[in-house]
């Protein structure tokens, strides 16, 4: 059985067992179980072990912050001073940043222990971790299947017990995806909640970092940790939310409004749409009040959001030449012919491709047509949200509209595979919050993710009706076997 | 045949702001290379910009000072492209809501030269170019420009280098650059086409990229036009290139073609969120602009009676301009202090630069000591500028030059004494002068001033002079 955050913390408190000890155990079961999930790219393990006994020392003096000393992973886009951070891209190989993130910086200063950074798409780009230059990561509740993406490391790491939590990155879905199909929960905060300095940019005004975890309360813990505004990002936002949010989930839902939109609901794979509609009417039972709305912009959010994130994408990478740091071409003869072979030898097709289309799309003669308009469809779809929120608290939804894939099944289809973001990139588009909680399995024994939406700066309440459902429902969440046996 | 000039120019000034435009790294000019930098200027994976308000500041005066309308809701755009010094492979810039639009320079003629726009801009790095490789200086990547554009209301190489000029004094003089060409904190590119005489439509243009100094406007100008002249006359057509202009054979060479026209892409920056001035924020910044140059140029002729080249010595240098007015305000009279800096403090100065920088050892309250001294003719205007010498030498005040009793203006009695015997020694100067030579009589001045210690009034002296004489 695995522990809590808060769990973890008392033991260490109550002297059961030190960080160092904590640490080693999960050492341990990262040395046994990653070569075969593939989970971690770059294991921190000195680091770890230095940071576990001032952690000790942190304890030992009192006072210390609630993650001290709990061994967790970052997303392998999230930059870490001195230790390797690639994108799971060749074109960023060895690259070592010389700062740290703002939420590596804020965790780090808490006493957290970084045992590695998590395998993921190149530049976050895919839906199931394939497109990773170290090659895919695999689900831990069963191999033979993806762990879905980008943040697939990070989930994986969470599913199978070999980090305490970890910090992921969204920018279509990428941590409620992968959440919903390794059966652990991903937050994906509103947008500016949580500084993206230090994250490396994918489609800069839809990435958010966030939490995946064991439990919806310890999802709070860490965006507890973590948010807030940032003076080097400047589309962070400093919001109060009041007491801490771990301790204002256990109120009451009744008379919490519902909003089920039938938008979510089209194309979705049956059995995971039951398990959604269970949920619901548990809520029901509860005293929730369920209301059908539309969101009839929905439908335009998939091509929305392909253009404006490969739009962002194709600017923000262009900075990888070759010229400053990473990957550099063996051979060339001339400037131009450098950046041109180191591009073309260090990004892998599908981060190609995004940055292709985003050019396309931004190019003269076809910016009006296709970037320019997305922005419209996306206030249009802003609105939306708006409205909806004014007569709902959340909105609750499928996650995906598909369990884990088999491994290497998408690969050939790069549209099939955009199309299981359709449940989770209106979220990005609109800026809103969004949690993904594990609901039950499907006939296959693979996780079923639902996701629950709230406005802007809206987390507490997601949160409190995430913790109802994952306390109501029971024991649905299916256990991991191996990793750490804390 | 000849041909209408259609002249517009495009200028990039560096903004003297202590800081970069995304970042807190330093704009200092020069230090070893890669040494002003940090992960937002260089562009490094997950660094993000955060705009220096002090820019946005600056480009609202630049603004201002030319007659712009302020837009106060703006934003920053990427301008996509790659080049090696420019770490990001696009600069922040401004496309379709530039901070400042419509304005005018006002030429002599009364001739007005519309600026159609001004935007902030960050700057990207330099490429050095050394046995056969070529490395990078980011110091300078991220150091804030704004960037300038005029109408092509331009129609010669004279109101092109007057424009430039005038913009370069009214940029000094808010405080916004210290604009040096030779430096690259001002640089200008022209754009020129030719047209026959009363034709409304523009010929094909071509523009020639950073020019750096004010004559080689000029220069460059007259080439290009000679060269385009010469195509259109022998019947063949321009083709719309970017030029270089080389100031050691004065001639214009293409660049590069500008056939398949750059395409940036520019899209909004989704790091810099959109940005609003208020309108009591643009008033407050109205009114910390200093009086501009050329209403200072009218002042001091019109109001202070200056003469127009005197005044246009004075006026032309911010720090000088302060000096000047600084001794009126302790009282000194506008003639004595005007002759006192353009003759004496000027001619210590070689160059426009030492002039630009004005750096001299004594205060404006010093310095309206002397002039009043000789304002109140307690001292002749000759031993105001030898003492100004010796002040501006030691940084010293007046006191340590003047002895009380230097102060004593010589009585008229004794002046008049002095005269006699100035005649009496020179019996060959007085023949001189009475048979019409009149300059012998400064053998007579030289015998006075020798005898009094050069405080003799040179004026009177020569009055009693010429009354002794009977002339």
């Amino acid at each position: 059985m695995r522990a809590g955050i808060t769990e973890l913390a008392t033991r260490l408190r109550n002297r059961e067992i030190s960080a160092v000890e904590l640490t080693k155990a999960y050492i341990d079961a990262i040395e046994k179980l990653n070569p075969t999930l593939n989970a971690y790219v770059h294991l921190t393990f000195d680091t770890a072990m230095k940071a576990a006994r001032q952690a000790d020392q942190m304890l030992k003096e009192g006072d210390a912050p609630l993650l001290c000393g709990i061994p967790m992973a970052l997303k392998d886009n999230i930059c870490t001073d001195g230790l390797t951070t690639t994108c799971c891209s060749k074109i960023l190989q060895d690259f070592k940043p010389y700062y740290d993130a703002t939420v590596w910086e804020k965790l780090k200063s808490q006493g957290a222990v970084l045992l590695g950074k998590t395998n993921m798409d190149e530049f976050a780009m895919g839906s199931t971790s394939e497109t990773s230059c170290y090659g895919a990561p695999l689900n831990p509740r069963n191999t033979n299947y993806v762990t879905g993406g980008s943040s697939g490391g990070s989930a994986a790491v969470v599913g199978a017990n070999l980090a305490a939590y970890s910090l992921g990155s969204d920018t279509g879905g990428s941590i409620r995806q992968p959440a919903s199909f390794c059966g652990v929960v991903g937050l994906k905060p509103t947008y500016g909640a949580v500084s993206r300095y230090g994250l490396i940019a994918y489609g800069s005004s839809l990435d958010q970092i966030g939490p995946m975890t064991n439990s919806v309360k310890d999802a709070a813990i860490v965006f507890d940790a973590i948010k807030g505004g940032d003076k080097r990002d400047q589309t962070s936002v400093e919001y109060e939310y009041g007491s801490s949010l771990a301790e204002c989930m256990d109120r009451d839902i009744k008379g919490m409004r519902i909003g089920v939109a039938e938008e979510f609901f089209s194309g979705i794979n049956p059995e995971i749409k039951s398990k959604i509609e269970e949920a619901i009417k548990l809520f029901e039972r509860n005293g929730a009040v369920i209301e059908n709305i539309s969101l009839p912009a929905l439908k335009l959010a998939l091509p929305v959001y392909y253009i404006i994130a490969c739009a962002e994408a194709s600017s923000n990478l262009g900075r990888y030449d070759g010229i400053r740091y990473g990957y550099r071409t063996s051979s060339y003869t001339s400037i131009e012919d450098m950046i041109v072979k180191t591009r073309s030898e260090g990004f892998g097709d599908e981060v190609k491709r995004r940055i292709m289309l985003g050019t396309y799309v931004l190019s003269s003669g076809y910016y009006d047509a296709y970037y320019k308009k997305a922005c419209l469809i996306r206030e249009e779809i802003n609105r939306e949200f708006y409205t909806v929120f004014e007569k709902c608290d959340v909105l609750i939804a499928p996650t995906a509209p598909n369990t884990a894939f088999p491994l290497n099944c998408k690969g050939a289809s790069p549209v099939e595979m955009y199309l299981s973001d359709i449940c989770t990139v209106p979220v990005n588009i609109a800026g809103v919050p969004a949690i993904s909680v594990p609901c039950g399995e499907d006939a296959k024994g693979l996780p079923v993710g639902m996701q629950i939406i709230g406005r802007r700066f809206g987390e507490a309440t997601i949160l409190q009706a995430a913790h109802f459902y994952e306390q109501s429902a029971g024991k649905v969440i299916g256990t991991y076997e191996g990793g750490v046996g804390i | 045949m000849n041909y209408e000039i259609v002249c517009g120019i495009e200028t990039h000034i560096e903004l003297a702001t202590k800081t970069k435009i995304f970042c807190g790294c330093t704009t200092e000019f020069g230090g070893e290379p890669n040494t002003h930098c940090c992960p937002v200027c260089t562009g490094q994976p997950g660094a993000l910009p955060i705009l220096n308000q002090k820019v946005v500041e600056y480009a609202i005066k630049a603004g201002l000072a030319l007659n712009c309308k302020i837009n106060t809701k703006s934003h920053m755009d990427r301008k996509n492209y790659v080049y090696p010094d420019l770490p990001k492979a696009y600069q922040i810039s401004q496309y379709d809501e530039p901070l400042c639009e419509k304005g005018y320079i006002e030429l002599d003629s009364g001739k007005r030269i519309g600026i159609t726009r001004i935007h902030i801009e960050e700057d990207a790095g330099k490429l050095i170019h050394e046995n056969g490789e070529t490395y990078i200086d980011y110091n300078r990547g991220g150091v804030p420009l704004i960037e300038i554009v005029s109408e092509p209301d331009i129609s010669s190489d004279e109101e092109a280098r007057e424009y430039a000029e005038k913009l370069q004094l009214i940029m000094r003089y808010i405080g916004i650059s210290d604009c040096k060409m030779q430096e690259g904190s001002m640089r200008c590119d022209v754009n020129l086409s030719l047209r026959k005489p009363g034709d409304s439509r523009f010929g094909v243009r071509t523009e020639i990229k950073n020019i750096n100094s004010l004559s080689f406007i000029q220069k460059a100008i007259i080439a290009e036009v000679e060269r385009q002249t010469d195509i259109l006359d022998g019947g063949g057509t321009i083709v719309q290139q970017t030029m270089r202009y080389d100031e050691g054979t004065n001639s214009v060479s293409p660049m590069r073609d500008k056939e398949n026209s750059d395409d940036y892409r520019y899209f909004p920056d989704p790091d810099i969120l959109r940005f609003s001035i208020d309108d009591e924020k643009v008033e407050e910044i109205r009114s910390s602009l200093p009086e501009l140059p050329f209403d200072k140029l009218k002042r001091y002729v019109n109001v202070l009676g200056l003469p127009e080249a005197t005044a246009k010595q004075i006026f032309r240098y911010r720090k000088v301009a302060e000096f000047f007015e600084g001794a009126l305000a302790e009282g000194a009279s506008v003639k004595n202090t005007a002759n006192l800096i353009v003759g004496t403090i000027f001619s210590t100065m070689e160059t426009e630069e030492e002039k630009e920088l004005f750096a001299i050892r004594i205060s404006a309250a010093q310095f309206a000591v002397l002039v009043k001294l000789a304002d109140e003719k307690k001292i002749n205007i000759g031993v105001a500028q030898s003492t100004l010498q010796k002040m501006l030498e030691s940084g010293k005040s007046v006191e340590e030059f003047i002895k009380p009793e230097d102060l004593v203006g010589i009585s008229d009695e004794v002046l008049e004494s002095l005269c006699k015997e100035a005649i009496d020694a020179n019996p060959k100067a007085l023949a001189d002068v009475r048979s019409g030579k009149d300059k012998a009589i400064n053998t007579m001045f030289g015998y006075i001033m020798k005898k009094t210690g050069g405080k003799a009034d040179i004026r009177k002296a020569e009055d009693l002079l010429r009354k002794l004489i009977g002339q």
